[in-house]
This record gives structure tokens, C-alpha cells and sequence, in this order.
């Protein structure tokens, strides 16, 4: 469980976009080289967000940038972005685990001695990508997470994309499933529509009861509600304090076994306890 | 010393963007500015093309700039796209 909730997409040529990203509350703020971007600006964009992320203070945002895919510009994104220093890059179209070890192999050349490691987000949006999801999530250790990419999923699928979202119910199960055996993060994918609020309420809600660890925006609007539904309720957090104090009594008392409520807590109980408290601390929600 | 042999562009005349268009020069640098915040930052502006202009060795050029309030990085980013795209500037991986 890490305090990466939410995470804005901001087109990487609009610098009003770029500059007021910060206002919002992401967790993660995606500058993006590929879809906002039309073909003939991709030098002007490039060339505008390595200059943001030298100049513009995004406060305790990570700093990201949506790379163009592995078969068009992404090599020449990375000769200006790299040296500018972002937290994460975000790989589009990651169809098997050699396209992220390749890319681990680009950061490697481009990054300068004593450069912060640039960690890796990849996208799940295809077929095969989601066929061979597994080999993907365990690929490299510069990966942290996988974000589902429904729009373009279901698009090469030819099923329809709908509000409630039976048509991705596989995917998001597979891309939470290989992030949690991989040991990284999983962001289930945007919800499109800006104006419904509580249709993004609901996507949320069922992301996060899925288990995914955060949730994409394209809109700056909807942050506060992905941010808002992955927190940790009061409720959570109390119970999580209780099986916490539970274990330490347990471990000075010599016994290797705590219960809580009548019910043993288990091995995957207490990490999960832990990992609450830790992100519920880091978010300021619990002392 | 550095010129630009064609005109070239870069930037948006949308908010907070600033459009700048770059051409030949033979007579050192000139600006040509027109800004939503002339008054206020119409100097300061100028300074930034120039400072930029003269770290990259670039010595006659004529500039003309349409301003709808970008920042400093903006400024710095379209003119070195604009430059990049008149094939003055290098790019990242083969400046000094």
C-alpha cells in the first residue's frame, strides 16, 4: 500500500496545463509526451515539459512523463526528459516484459552518474499485454506499477465500454492480481466522463475494493474523490491500530499468535494492518 | 558565432503560451514583443530571450514574440523549439 492514490494526465504542450497541475492534489502528475500530443508538436512538447520539470515546483507530487510507445518516438523523448529528472516514466502499449527491460536499458545509458533512479509505470492496454501480464509486472525492479488502459483495450477487443464496466472486469482482475504477485502497484484506468461524479464515485469504490492501489484522472475535478475514496476510513484505521497493539502484545508475551475481535490474525492480516497504518501515518491520518 | 539560414516557429497563441518566430538576422539581436503584460514584465521578457540567445552562441537573429503570459520556462522552451526547428539548436544529447 503506498500514498500513490491518484494520478492527473496533463497534456505536455498546454502550458497553462503544466503549470497549474500542481493546484490539484494528485499524487502523481503525468505530463504527457503521446495522446494529447499531435504528431507535428511532439519536439515542442518534449521540449516544454523538460523545462517544467526544472523550473516548476510540484510540491510532494511525483513528477511523471508518458513517453511516446517503444515503435514511435520514445528514444528521442528520453534524450530530453531524462536529463530534466523525473520521479517515474509511464511506457504506453507495454505488450510483453522485454519492451520494459529495454527501457530500463535506455534510463540506464541516459541517466548521469548520481542521478535519483527514474522508476517505470507501464500500461496495460492490449490484449497481448494483458495475456502476458505476469512475465510483465515481474520484469524489472525499476517497475513499480501497472495501469490499465481500458479505452484502447476494449477498442482492440471490440467490446463496448460501458460506465459500469462488466467489459474490464477480467482485465482490472488480471492487472491487480500480477501487480500483487509482483509485488507493485496497480491503477485501474480513467473514467472518462468528468461530469458524473457519482459514476467516478462508484468506479472508484469498486477499483479500490478490487484492489488496486490507486486510479488514473484526466480530469483535475476528480481528484479529490480518488483521493478521498483510497484513504483509509476512520473505521480502517482503527482496526488496523487494534491488530497492530494486538501483535505487539502478542510478540511481549512470547506467543506467536494474536486475535483480535475472537478472530487469529494471520500472516497476510497483520502485513495488511501495517501497510495501512504506514500509508494512513504518511497521509497524515493517523499519528 | 550562430545564425539561423530560415524562419521558423514555435508556440500557441493561447493563454499562459507564447509564440515566437525567428529569422535571419545580420545586425545583432532583435526583439520584436508584443505582450498581454508588457508594462509589467514587457522588459523582463526580452531579457529572457536574450540571456537565452546568448548562452547558446547565437549572435544575429531576428525575433519576433507574441505573449499571452508564459512564464520563464515557457519563454526559454518555444524559443529553443523554434531555434531546434531552424536547425540552430543542437539537440539535448549533442550540447556541450
Amino acid at each position: 500500500m503506498t500514498s500513490r492514490r491518484s494520478m492527473l494526465f496533463v497534456p505536455g504542450n498546454n502550458p497553462a496545463m503544466v503549470q497549474t497541475a500542481r493546484l490539484f492534489g494528485a499524487d502523481v502528475i503525468i505530463l504527457d509526451l503521446e495522446d494529447a500530443v499531435a504528431p507535428s508538436e511532439k519536439d515542442a512538447a518534449r521540449e516544454l515539459v523538460a523545462s517544467a520539470l526544472m523550473a516548476i515546483d510540484y510540491g510532494p507530487a511525483e513528477k511523471c512523463v508518458r513517453l511516446n510507445g517503444l515503435d514511435a518516438c520514445c528514444s528521442e523523448d528520453l534524450v530530453d526528459i531524462v536529463p530534466s529528472h523525473p520521479d517515474l516514466v509511464m511506457l504506453p502499449k507495454v505488450n510483453r516484459a522485454e519492451d520494459i527491460i529495454s527501457l530500463a536499458g535506455e534510463l540506464d545509458r541516459h541517466e548521469r552518474p548520481g542521478q535519483k533512479r527514474i522508476g517505470i509505470l507501464a500500461i496495460i492496454e492490449s490484449p497481448q499485454g494483458l495475456a502476458e501480464v505476469h512475465e510483465i509486472a515481474n520484469s524489472h525492479f525499476r517497475l513499480m506499477g501497472l495501469l490499465l488502459g481500458a479505452e484502447d483495450y476494449t477498442a482492440m477487443v471490440g467490446s463496448t465500454r460501458t460506465k459500469e464496466g462488466a467489459e474490464i472486469a477480467v482485465p482490472r482482475a488480471l492487472v491487480v492480481n500480477a501487480a500483487a504477485a509482483g509485488d507493485i502497484e496497480s491503477f485501474d484506468a480513467v473514467f472518462t466522463d468528468a461530469n458524473d461524479e457519482e459514476g467516478l464515485l462508484a468506479d472508484t469504490r469498486l477499483a479500490k475494493n478490487m484492489g488496486f492501489t490507486g486510479k488514473a484522472a484526466v480530469n483535475p475535478r476528480q481528484i479529490k474523490t480518488i483521493n478521498d475514496t483510497f484513504n483509509p476510513s476512520p473505521a480502517e484505521i482503527e482496526q488496523a491500530r487494534r491488530i497492530v497493539k494486538a501483535l505487539a502484545q502478542a510478540e511481549k508475551e512470547g506467543s506467536g499468535v494474536a486475535s483480535v475481535g475472537g478472530k487469529m490474525v494471520d500472516a497476510p492480516v497483520a502485513k495488511r494492518a501495517l501497510n495501512l497504518m504506514n500509508l494512513a501515518r504518511k497521509l497524515g491520518l493517523a499519528s | 558565432m550562430k545564425s539561423v539560414k530560415r524562419v521558423a516557429q514555435a508556440g500557441t497563441l493561447e493563454s499562459s503560451d507564447i509564440m515566437i518566430i525567428v529569422e535571419p538576422g545580420t545586425n545583432g539581436l532583435r526583439v520584436d514583443l508584443e505582450s498581454i503584460v508588457e508594462k509589467q514584465y514587457g522588459q523582463a521578457i526580452r531579457k529572457t530571450i536574450t540571456d537565452t540567445l546568448k548562452t547558446l552562441g547565437i549572435t544575429d537573429l531576428n525575433v519576433k514574440a507574441i505573449d499571452k503570459g508564459a512564464l520563464d520556462y515557457a519563454i526559454r522552451a518555444r524559443l529553443v523549439t523554434a531555434l531546434s526547428r531552424a536547425d540552430i539548436v543542437q539537440r539535448r544529447e549533442d550540447q556541450p
